[in-house]
């Protein structure tokens, strides 16, 4: 029996395919089961395919399943393209109202059902698609109450009369499926009933960022990280924040670092190419030890790239992007659990270090839902770093010396509207006391104090996650959404009696060497696993002295999100007996 | 009130410009509002672009930051933002503002951030050694355009005028009381107000020279049929006399900064807020998830 079941929908978008997968997906949450959805989408308002799967499980999954158990097309487009991911005589249903056919090659079991037609006699075209849910309840044999309590619930605010021609179309697609005789088609596990959370990677990195303290936010719109600026903007104005859509990247990123500098927590989100605009902002914040915190929501690029697919290239820019050398944490979180983790965490980094945090995020983190047990608030506590006491300001005799060079290279601030604190902060270089300075040995020491900052971070024990690697001959390194399919890989590479296991660098930079060397000591093969076709954390993983001749790569780079299935063929195909 | 003194004002560091450039005149003008207003240098935050002009920041005993070139006004902004109660004030030259920076000068004057803002505005690149800038004359002649500047200038009252802003006003380097005078009325305004300084480049600009200006311009502050009052009047006043004028040119009363039209924005400042946020309310945000 499978342990998952996968449930798509598909048609043109703007058609409403996502909210309607977020119900299926929701109600299956409410019910019980763990669920990864995931979307397919062009850079399209209206018109152009899109679908969304919802996998459903007993125990947590992060990663697309290969197959579909049941698919609803509302458009012949999506029969096309996705019918192949039916094994034979799996039910497509489609809206009678297209006059459906299957390709020739595909056995899936066509079901007609009179999706248009049956919206349009409840007197709403718009609740098409609950139709197709209600039938899907019958598929499934999901309790149909479950579903109509959520729709009442979710278009209460509509009136009694939305809400109720939506409890209708459940009812009326049940119904059709019952009289098929297709009811309870799939039996689905006995689900673990306990609370859950079905969020993305970006609402849970919003909600981390607002509860380590972050109360402004300044961004320029851009997929796949707008949802972060959105999510935010709905909740500051409780908190006295505020959230500025500003005219660019660049202005987003100063806006944060003149904000950070007066003593406020903030942040910008964004992806690809406003990332590489941020580029000279984030060395002003390095030389001038400014906190900021910068999350970078990957999709593929260079340049425009493909905005709504899968990629994770952008490591170098991340940690050597911009002129100079300068300092920047890099973190990356995998899970939505993580991504709060690190939405907290950024800011008491960037507070304690002085420097940019960047978040580095992926597409399918940022806007894929995921089932989350919970986010544990009380594991973070807010630290905001060195802060020169005032009454230490008020013995200075002299100038208070804000770049004063210290054994662990961290020197207190003084934040603006503290008496006698006054300094300048400069990306230009400067002496100890914030004065412009080009002394040769001034240079040399400022540098060497900026770098020796971030040393103790090379051992930072959250900088890694290792799974089952003490026997493992195998070790897949990952880092990022992939982490998913990497897990679901190993587990059933250990089912298959291959001694598998696995480490998420959750810290980019700096790397790790010495935790990463101990977890990957025992293995006899590290395989590299990311979606870059130049092997970037392989590369970073070189600089750091790390790589050896166990060292393989798993370059994925078509714009999907890596599935277990190739990480699984990697990994045996990496013999692991030939060379030992 | 605290005794503000101009020598609280002073750094022990020697400024580097060129003798007789115009941005002394401004600076000296800033330091002695300040000390009139009796405005402590901790409370103040000056934010420089990069242009002999950002070195303000340099020579001043406030807190400064000297930050990218052409980002002098978001960088204000999140300060601004930051810790409201703070005097913020961008200081630049006519590249940071209106070449690199104009995107976000035309975005700030319509915000209308709670900034003042003073270009020192010499119609060429001093630091770079004597390009022609956005507002350079047309015809100048310049190492980079050795034919002659071909580019028509930007207009930058009537620019600031049509994008909305609500104070606006232009000094003349040498003309040390008006200046002051106009710096005043910008700190005591609310919202983004922005003075734009005819501030001599004395090294690389041989046309717009102190003479020249002497010469030329109108003073609108003593023309007592002019009010600062109507938008319409001001743009046309600046334009008749191809913004060859000083004095204060528009002035709205009703002006409501940024940071007062935010909505539910912290009233004190956020740098010294209690910023932990609450166990029931966070189980209250993440329950809109189930
Ligand atoms: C991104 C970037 N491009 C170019 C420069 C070089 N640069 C420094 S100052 C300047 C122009 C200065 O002109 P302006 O802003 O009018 O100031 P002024 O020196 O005349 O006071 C330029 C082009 C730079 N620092 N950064
Ligand atoms: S080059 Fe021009 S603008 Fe720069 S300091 Fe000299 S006179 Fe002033």
């Amino acid at each position: 029996m499978p342990t998952s079941f996968a449930w798509m929908i598909g048609g043109d978008q703007g058609e409403g395919i996502d909210a309607t997968g977020d119900v299926f997906g929701r109600v299956l949450s409410r019910l019980g089961y763990c669920i990864y959805g995931y979307r397919h989408f062009s850079s399209r308002i209206k018109g152009g395919h899109t679908n969304f799967t919802v996998r459903i499980a007993r125990e947590k999954v992060l990663a697309p399943q290969a197959n579909v158990e049941v698919l609803v097309a509302l458009t012949q487009e999506t029969i096309d393209r996705n019918c192949h991911l039916l094994a034979p005589g799996a039910p497509l249903l489609a809206d009678s109202q297209l006059k459906p056919t299957l390709p020739e090659a595909c056995r899936a079991q066509l079901v007609e059902i009179p999706l248009t037609q049956i919206a349009r006699e409840i007197g709403a075209p718009v609740v098409r698609n609950m139709v197709a849910v209600g039938a899907s309840t019958a598929l499934f044999g999901l309790p149909l109450e479950a579903f109509a309590a959520y729709a009442r619930e979710k278009f209460a605010r509509k009136g009694e009369t939305v809400a109720g021609q939506n409890v209708e179309a459940l009812q009326r697609g049940r119904a059709f499926i019952e009289e098929l005789g297709m009811a309870g088609r799939f039996s689905l596990p006995e689900p673990a009933p306990r609370e859950r959370y079905l969020m993305t990677g970006n609402d849970s990195l919003a909600l981390g960022a607002l509860a380590g303290g972050c109360r402004i936010m300044a961004a320029y719109p851009i997929t796949p990280a707008t949802d972060i600026m959105e999510g935010l903007a709905g909740l500051f104005p409780r908190f006295g924040g505020a959230v500025c859509q500003m005219e660019d990247e660049l202005a987003a990123i100063t806006l944060v670092i003149g904000a950070n500098y007066a003593g406020a927590r903030a942040m910008t989100a964004t992806s690809g190419p406003g990332f590489s605009l941020m580029q000279e902002g984030i060395g002003l914040a390095s030389m001038a030890e400014i906190p900021a915190v910068v999350v970078d929501t990957q999709r593929v690029g260079p340049s425009t790239g493909m905005p709504t697919k899968n990629e994770q290239s952008d490591l170098m820019a991340a940690v050597f992007g911009g002129h100079g050398e300068g300092q920047r944490i890099v973190m990356a979180p995998g899970t939505a659990e993580q991504a709060f983790a690190d939405g907290f965490e950024a800011f008491n980094l960037a507070d304690r270090y002085q420097c940019p945090v960047i978040i580095l995020s992926d597409l399918a983190l940022a806007q894929w839902l995921q089932s989350v047990e919970d986010l544990p608030l009380k594991q973070h506590r807010i630290d905001r770093g060195a802060i020169v006491a005032q009454e230490e300001l008020d013995r200075l005799t002299g100038e208070f010396e804000r770049y004063r060079v210290t054994e662990d290279g961290i020197s207190p601030r003084a934040l603006p509207g503290m008496p006698k604190g006054q300094f300048l902060a400069t990306g230009v270089e400067h002496a100890s006391s914030g004065k412009v300075s080009e002394a040769p040995q001034n240079r040399v020491s400022q540098v060497e104090k900026r770098s020796r900052k971030l040393a103790p971070l090379r051992t930072r024990p959250e900088a890694i996650e290792a799974r089952q690697v003490d026997d493992a001959e195998v070790v897949v390194v990952c880092f990022g959404s992939i982490v998913g399919a990497v897990d679901e890989a190993v587990e059933r590479l250990r089912q298959a009696g291959v001694r598998a296991g696995r480490v998420q660098v959750r810290q980019l930079w700096p790397m790790p060497d010495l935790p990463l060397t101990g977890a990957l000591s025992g293995a006899a093969k590290v395989l590299v696993a990311e979606q870059n076709a130049t092997g970037e954390l392989r590369q970073l993983m070189r600089i750091a002295g790390l790589e050896d001749s166990r060292y393989r790569s798993l370059l994925h780079f078509d714009g999907t999100l890596l599935s277990p299935e190739r990480v699984v063929a990697a990994v045996q195909a990496m013999s692991v007996k030939e060379e030992v | 009130m605290e005794t503000v003194t101009l020598q609280d004002y002073k750094t022990s560091e020697k400024s580097w410009w060129c003798p007789g450039c115009g941005d002394f005149g401004v600076l000296a003008a800033l330091q002695k509002t300040l000390v009139k207003l009796g405005i402590p240098p901790h409370r103040v935050a000056i934010v420089a672009g990069i242009g002999c002009s950002g070195k303000m920041g340099n020579y001043i005993n406030s807190y400064n930051i000297h930050v990218v070139h052409g980002r002098t006004l978001p960088s204000a902004l999140g300060v601004k933002l930051a810790n409201r109660d703070l005097l913020v004030i961008a200081a630049g030259g006519d590249g940071d503002g209106f070449a690199i920076g104009m995107n976000h000068f035309v975005h700030a004057v319509r915000r209308n951030i709670g900034v003042k803002y003073i270009v020192m505005d010499n119609h060429i690149y001093g630091l770079t050694k004597g390009q022609n800038s956005p507002t350079s004359d047309q015809g100048q002649k310049v190492k980079a355009a050795p034919f002659g500047n071909v580019e028509s200038p930007v207009r930058p009252l009537s620019l600031a005028l049509t994008a909305g802003a609500t104070y606006v006003a232009q000094g003349f380097s040498s003309n040390q009381a008006q200046l002051a005078r106009l710096i005043e009325g910008a700190i005591a305004h609310p919202g983004f107000a922005f003075v734009n300084v005819l501030s001599p480049c004395v090294t690389y600009n041989k046309i717009n020279t102190y003479d020249f200006y002497k010469q030329m311009l109108y003073d609108l502050d003593a023309d007592k049929d002019y009010l600062p009052d109507s938008r319409g009047r001001a743009i046309s006043a600046v334009l008749e006399r191809e913004e060859l004028v000083t004095g204060l040119i528009y002035h709205d009363p009703g002006s409501v900064a940024y940071e007062d039209a935010l909505p539910g924005f912290s009233q004190e400042p956020l740098a010294g807020r209690d910023i932990t946020l609450g166990e029931a309310e966070f189980e209250e945000l993440l329950a809109s998830y189930r």
